[in-house]
């Protein structure tokens, strides 16, 4: 009966996979489309912000030096060199890059008028995932040739022969297949969850807000839950730049590492 | 299972599924973090790293010239130290001269005064004597002169005999002097 005067409004439709494929700005190319753009708008943001802020390198540092400092410091100590150790020096740009790439990239889901975490599209994490992959095989076939990699990462010591059957296999694909699937899919799902998480109340708020009196007091409330998630969701998405650059570096680390 | 329905389902309903990577998003965010990478490494790492290391050196020679100045100070106090020791052992020495000085000369009027005073003595007794052997010859003299006088008015002739009388007054006064003593 209070539905009533309102049966013209079409029913509501949930956001879904749809919502994160934009069609392209201009032209065709995939290069005009929202996350592209957003992606090569966050190369140049980084490297700006870190390139002026590093720039007079002064042993009393400004305010913006001393802000970059800030994250690269956290890069170089705390996942660097506590992770990796001794070599850390020599991995700390690749870290760094990682670090600042995905956190800014997953923040721009939250930044207004941007709204859109470029790591829920399952390519960027994937192509990072890519040089992760290659580096860490790299760095440990180069330290202990390749028979002596597969022969550590298969048959672990101090382990029952028996057991090399089932964990021979198990660890091969861990290092071949699990890391850098899991890393790829962490990121990935955890900003495509966030962010239809956030379209689900926005628009469901949107909708509510269209709909009979009594039903736009629940648009409030869901609005200010998209509010509140947002700042949860903020925390996320640096959580999740500092996993996957741990990650990368414990890797890196293990590949180091004599003993397995 | 039911993410894998999900995916079916969205990829059914609303086009490409959201797993699966659009092979030009790959290349783009290769080469996007390539080339993030290099100017990263470029221009920002050597730049941190050498404000660390300026840093680091600035507190290392903060520290040496910290150090350097104590052992600056840990000498200067040394050597006044010994320099005040040294002061302290001269006094020492200057009052020990002094003392010892001071005895001396002490010693050396103490002796003059004696000598003085044995010296006026000495004189003192030198004139007594004079003057008591004058006072005894005249005296004698005087008693002689007087006895003569006195014996010539009880005999009532004048001695004539000057040798005679002078024999026995001198008798008689060496006799006066013997029942003295």
């Amino acid at each position: 009966m209070l539905l009533a005067p309102h049966m013209a409004q079409p029913a509501f439709v949930p956001p879904s996979s749809a919502d994160f494929f934009f069609n392209p700005a201009f032209g065709n190319s995939i290069l005009a489309t929202k996350p592209v753009m957003l992606l090569l708008f966050s190369v140049i943001l980084i490297t700006a912000f870190f390139t002026v802020s590093a720039r007079k390198a002064a042993i009393l540092p400004s305010r913006l030096q001393f802000s970059g400092e800030l994250i690269y410091g956290f890069v170089r100590d705390g996942i660097g060199r506590d992770v990796i150790g001794e070599e850390f020096q020599r991995f700390v740009p690749f870290l760094f890059a990682i670090f600042t790439f995905v956190l800014t990239n997953n923040l721009f889901g939250v930044v207004p008028f941007m709204q859109f975490p470029t790591m829920s599209h399952i390519g960027f994490p994937v192509s990072i995932t890519i040089f992760v992959y290659l580096v860490y095989h790299y760095v440990a076939i180069k330290k202990k040739g390749l028979g002596r990699y597969l022969k550590e990462m298969c048959f672990m010591p101090g382990v029952p022969k028996a057991v090399y059957v089932i964990l021979a296999p198990v660890e091969f694909l861990t290092y071949f297949a699990v890391r850098p699937l899991t890393l790829a899919m962490r990121l990935f799902g955890n900003m495509f969850a966030g962010h239809l998480l956030l379209l689900l109340f926005t628009l469901g708020g949107e909708y509510m807000l269209k709909s009979a009196l009594f039903v736009k007091f629940f648009a409030i409330l869901s609005f200010g839950l998209a509010i509140g998630l947002s700042f949860f969701e903020m925390g996320i998405q640096c959580l999740q730049a500092y996993i996957f650059t741990l990650l990368a570096a414990l890797y890196i680390a293990g590949a180091l590492a004599d003993e397995h | 299972m039911s993410t894998h329905l999900f995916i079916r389902a969205a990829a059914a309903a609303d086009g490409p599924s959201p797993v699966v990577p659009k092979p030009a998003e790959i290349i783009v965010g290769l080469i996007a973090f390539s080339i993030l990478f290099i100017l990263l490494k470029l221009k920002a790492v050597p730049m941190f790293e050498k404000a660390y290391a300026a840093r680091t050196s600035a507190i290392q020679g903060g520290m040496e010239r910290a150090e350097a100045a104590q052992l600056a100070a840990e000498a200067a106090l040394r050597t006044y130290t010994e320099q005040l020791k040294e002061a302290r052992g001269e006094a020492q020495e200057i009052r020990e001269e002094a003392r010892v000085q001071g005895a001396a000369i002490i010693e050396d009027l103490r002796g003059r005064a004696q000598e003085e005073a044995n010296r006026i003595t000495a004189a003192a007794r030198a004139s007594i004597e004079a003057e008591r052997q004058q006072a005894i010859s005249s005296l004698r003299h005087e008693v002689g002169a007087l006895a003569t006088e006195l014996a010539s008015k009880i005999v009532g002739e004048a001695l004539e005999d000057q040798v005679r009388q002078s024999g026995i007054v001198d008798r008689f006064l060496s006799e006066l002097e013997k029942s003295e003593k």
